[in-house]
């Protein structure tokens, strides 16, 4: 499936160990911004642990020209650069790579591989040599094996000395500690390497109309544009720099020019329950409210997203995925909230979901997420995850329609209520089975009740049988009628394809990615990604235009996979899973073993699965 | 408000506020809480300050958790916009109602149960943003609904209807207020409505959070002997430590008000409370001095009541924040989205 690792140039991974709380992720994202600037299509992972300071965290960066940028699985290059990794990293270097270590000190010889090449650079000792600040030596070290890095991958050198400039232009002195460090690094490389290495980077034009950019950064913009003037939170990993890049927003766009004052308000709850209550507070006054969080914060919003659901008042929430249960582990990534968030809270309720599968669409499903919310005065849940949230992604550039109105749902005007006898709340409902709605202060006619108790279609408290059910079926035919304004799933047909793939999220380049390489060995099949919950038309169709489908997610209950066999026709036996959820990334080679374990097809390209039948036997990973 | 239907014509001869409405026009639907619930006079007392401070009904946002004072929104001010949400949740709900529209009068009302235990966070959250809101707790040391269980703010050594003393020490939502940065603390009795009105209209025009604990006895499960939340204990124990008036911000009633009161303080809007009575050791403005004197007077059994605290010099929620002084809620789109062009010259950062 490899290449040789001679003569590949623009198609290779590399991962970096390192000790967390030391200053890498500025190297390494330096390293990622240098190549995506050279127009090569590139993906940075970074898989952290949840500590401040002196625990494992590694970095990938995969670079492949013909766009595959999922996760990688073996590296042709490992950065070892944490020693208490190092017999588990040099493990993960495929045959005939390449490792390089800080050989200040001499490395263990029962650690060393005689099937991978190890560059050993003595980067402690250069910095500390032409550093004098403790602190800064250490810093610096990152930024040397960033220099070296250049050098052997063939990085554009001039492009990094700019980068550099543009983040420092206003220190000085940090700008020239850097500028040494990456020369320290880039001529030991020069002078003892034959650089460049077999595999390596060349300037390339894939880049054009594409940007770098982290989901939960556009997922804010979103929110921004979106017209969003309340937000409430409470920090939790993964979802933190969302509001982070929300405040940093508004501090530049919403700072009235005239007066100074701020258009907007965050508000850091107590806790998640609270930041839901404010979202529904501000969202039943009027403004467009959001929260940020994830899986635990969810799990306490619950009662609240019942009242919300039941007294029919908007709400947006951002559900950035980590793993649970519990605490589980936060700063790793699932799709693990999809069921939850599908029926959150107790009683009879069911929520409107939407699942982009990158920076960019997070920034496009934003306002739309809020346009849902009001048009049918719900809890809507934007489900992105820790990959999608945190890491850097190369997509097409954001685009804006400023001929875009926020779809604000059927809310009475002074005008409408001056005209009206009396207004009921639950009554009059459009073909939406939603009713108008009125905002507090706007006038004396419109005054009504609002409550999370039992209530009949006028608003009044009701113990009514019949009164109580009128309410709570108009509800599921209102969210029966939101599918049709859920964004469409994304499909990849192929013609002549023997079954269906679906996924959602985060998994979208590795699915497709595996569904690529399949395809190559005779296996061929249908690319399905949904996008939103309650599922509309299209998704059906494609469930019943396929003998069966493969559901590939990242949890181990096949929550889509649940919702799908509840919330369509399907039959539940015309469903298979593939399940990775340790936590990382999914790579295609997952996938891709996944189906064909699952299929129970012999590994060789030869193979041919034409008559291929559904499985008969469930094979999770 | 009332307990007993009445009829629906209102006599010519009843008195018109500044808007021309009389007192039944800020009554709610009838109360269903048991006859004799001190609630019910919490109710009248509102419904009587509103009226006389001629609040919109429409401008009023009343809030409330779940239990037997959370019910009483819906018996004043029928016009009023009503919010009854979850239990303990009511003050995160009308925080963030809050920062949509600041243009509105904010009620919430909460009980022992919903203040001080299940929601104790988020009202002290609540304090400490300073949101401004009137925070009436209608405190009877009992959960109703529920049939008789004791709540946080039970005394050591109150009684239950069934003999059994509480053992576990209270919490007290004056001395709790007062501790993390409460700027306005009063307790009342449910029993005196005439000391409760001007406290409520002061609450109105106070910059920020308004607490008033108002011990509301609970005539089915808390009125026996034994119990430190009865009205006969709170008739025998209470001790009125400050008289109050409030004074709207109006200059003519001000002259005619007179200046023999001991302590004035100028609410943020220009109305004036007026202490009409305090003790010669009491300053409504000092903190420390407060709570000395209410531990020093607790500590002698006497529930102390009146306007106990008031500082109108710190900033509430908005203040805080600078947000825009009109609602956020009413910004118009294009104030708020930067548009194509700035979305362009911003992509440039993500390169």
């Amino acid at each position: 499936m490899q290449q040789p690792i001679s003569d590949r140039v623009n198609d290779f991974a590399i991962k970096l160990a390192n000790v967390n709380g030391t200053g890498s992720a500025s190297a390494n994202g330096l390293l990622m911004q240098a190549i995506f600037r050279m127009g090569i299509p590139v993906s940075g992972k970074n898989l952290f642990p949840s500590n401040i300071q002196g625990l494992p965290t590694w970095y990938e960066i995969r670079v492949n020209k013909s766009g595959y940028t999922a996760r990688a699985l073996d590296y042709d290059l490992m950065v070892a650069m944490n020693s208490q990794t190092y017999a588990r990293d040099i493990h993960e270097v495929r045959q005939g790579g390449y490792l390089l270590y800080d050989s200040s000190w001499p490395l263990d010889n029962a650690l060393l591989r005689d099937d991978v090449t190890f560059l050993g650079v003595p980067f402690a000792r250069l910095c500390n040599e032409n550093f004098r600040d403790s602190r800064e030596r250490i810093l610096m070290k990152n930024i040397a094996y960033a220099g070296t890095l250049v050098a052997v991958l063939n990085v554009d050198v001039d492009l990094v000395a700019a980068l550099l400039d543009e983040k420092y232009s206003s220190k000085k002195a940090l700008r020239d500690s850097n500028h040494r460090a990456l020369r320290l690094g880039y001529d030991y490389a020069k002078d003892h390497f034959h650089c460049p290495l077999p595999f390596h980077l060349e300037t390339m034009d894939a880049n054009a109309g594409k940007i770098l950019i982290d989901g939960n950064t556009a997922t804010a913009l979103g929110c921004l544009y979106a017209g969003a003037t309340v937000a409430a939170w409470y920090p939790i990993t993964p979802s933190t720099s969302v509001l982070d890049a929300f405040k940093g927003f508004c501090e530049k766009y919403r700072r009235d020019p005239e007066t100074g004052k701020n258009n907007y308000i965050i508000i850091q709850a107590e806790d998640e329950l609270a930041a839901i209550g404010m979202v529904i507070g501000a969202s039943w006054n009027g403004a467009r409210a959001f929260t940020s969080t994830a899986g635990p914060g969810i799990s306490l919003m619950n009662e609240l997203l019942g009242l919300a659901y039941y007294a029919e008042i908007p709400a947006v929430i951002i559900d950035v995925q980590r793993v649970g249960p519990s605490t589980g582990m936060p700063t790793r990534t699932q799709q693990g909230d999809v069921m939850e968030c599908a029926y959150a809270s107790h009683g009879d309720t069911k929520h409107i979901l939407l699942f982009p599968g990158n920076p960019h669409e997070c920034f496009e499903l934003a306002p739309q997420a809020f346009d849902l919310a009001e048009r049918f005065q719900t809890p809507v849940f934007m489900l992105t995850d820790l990959d999608i949230g945190m890491n850097d992604w190369v997509v097409p550039r954001l685009t804006w329609d400023d001929a875009y109105k926020p779809e604000r749902g059927r809310v009475l005007g002074a005008d409408d209520l001056e005209k009206m006898a009396k207004f009921q709340r639950y009554t009059n409902e459009d073909e939406n089975f939603v009713a108008a709605r009125t905002l507090p202060g706007v006038h004396p006619k419109g005054s009504f009740f609002t409550r999370g108790s039992g209530h009949n279609k006028l608003g009044g408290y009701t113990e009514t049988p019949d009164e109580y059910q009128e309410v709570v079926d108009r509800l599921l035919k209102k969210h029966k009628a939101a599918a049709k304004f859920v964004p469409e799933p994304v499909i990849h047909g192929r013609g002549d394809s023997q079954f269906g793939v679906i996924t959602l999220g985060g998994c979208d380049l590795a699915v497709r990615e595996a569904l690529d390489l399949l395809a190559e060995r005779g296996v061929v099949a249908d690319f399905m990604r949904v996008r939103g919950f309650p599922f509309n038309q299209t998704v059906e169709d494609f469930l019943q235009e396929h003998d069966f489908c493969f559901v590939i997610e990242q949890n181990r209950d096949a929550q889509l996979r649940s919702l799908l066999t509840l919330e369509t026709a399907v039959a539940k036996d015309k469903l298979k899973s593939v399940l990775v959820y340790g936590g990382f990334p999914l790579s295609a080679l997952h996938v891709v073993d996944g189906i064909l374990n699952s299929l129970g097809t012999p590994d060789t390209p030869e193979f041919s699965t034409a008559g291929a039948s559904m499985p008969q036997s469930q094979n999770e990973e | 408000m009332p307990s007993i239907t009445k009829p629906i014509a209102t006599h010519p001869s009843l008195r018109r506020n500044e808007l021309g409405m009389t007192i039944r026009d800020y009554e709610g639907a009838m109360s269903t809480l048991c006859a004799g619930c001190g609630h019910d006079s919490i109710t009248a007392a509102i419904v009587r300050a509103l009226w006389e401070i001629s609040a919109k009904p429409h401008m009023i946002a009343k809030l409330s958790g779940i239990g037997c004072s959370s019910k009483t929104p819906a018996y004043f001010v029928s016009g009023a916009h009503g919010f009854n949400s979850a239990h303990g949740r009511m003050p995160p709900i009308a925080t963030g109602a809050n920062a949509a529209n600041r243009e509105l009068i904010y009620i919430g009302i909460s009980g022992d149960g919903d203040s001080l235990s299940i929601g104790l966070g988020h009202m002290c959250h609540a304090i400490r943003r300073n949101v401004r809101c009137v925070y009436v707790i209608e405190n009877n040391g009992v959960y109703g609904l529920t049939k008789g269980q004791f709540s946080a703010s039970a005394d050591v050594g109150s009684k239950s209807k069934r003999g059994e003393p509480n053992r576990m020490s209270p919490i007290d939502p004056v001395m709790l207020g007062l501790s993390i940065g409460a700027t306005f603390v009063a307790r009342g009795f449910s029993g005196d409505k005439e000391q409760l009105v001007p406290i409520m209209k002061a609450a109105v025009a106070h910059r920020g959070f308004a607490i008033i604990d108002v011990i509301s006895p609970c005539v089915t499960f808390n009125d026996h002997a034994g119990s430190t939340k009865s009205y006969l204990y709170t008739r025998q124990h209470e001790l009125k430590a400050t008289e109050t008036d409030f004074v709207p911000p109006a200059s003519e009633i001000l002259a005619h008000i007179g200046t023999n009161g001991a302590v004035s303080v100028t609410m943020h809007d220009g109305s004036v409370v007026r202490f009409k009575g305090v003790p010669k050791d009491y300053d409504p403005t000092n903190r420390r001095n407060v709570i000395a004197y209410l531990e020093e007077h607790q500590g002698k059994g006497e529930v102390v009541t009146g306007m106990l605290y008031l500082d109108e010099t710190v900033p509430d929620l908005h203040e805080m924040n600078k947000t825009a002084d009109t609602a956020l809620s009413k910004l118009p789109f294009e104030k708020l989205c930067p548009g194509v062009a700035e979305l362009d010259k911003l992509q440039k950062e993500f390169r």
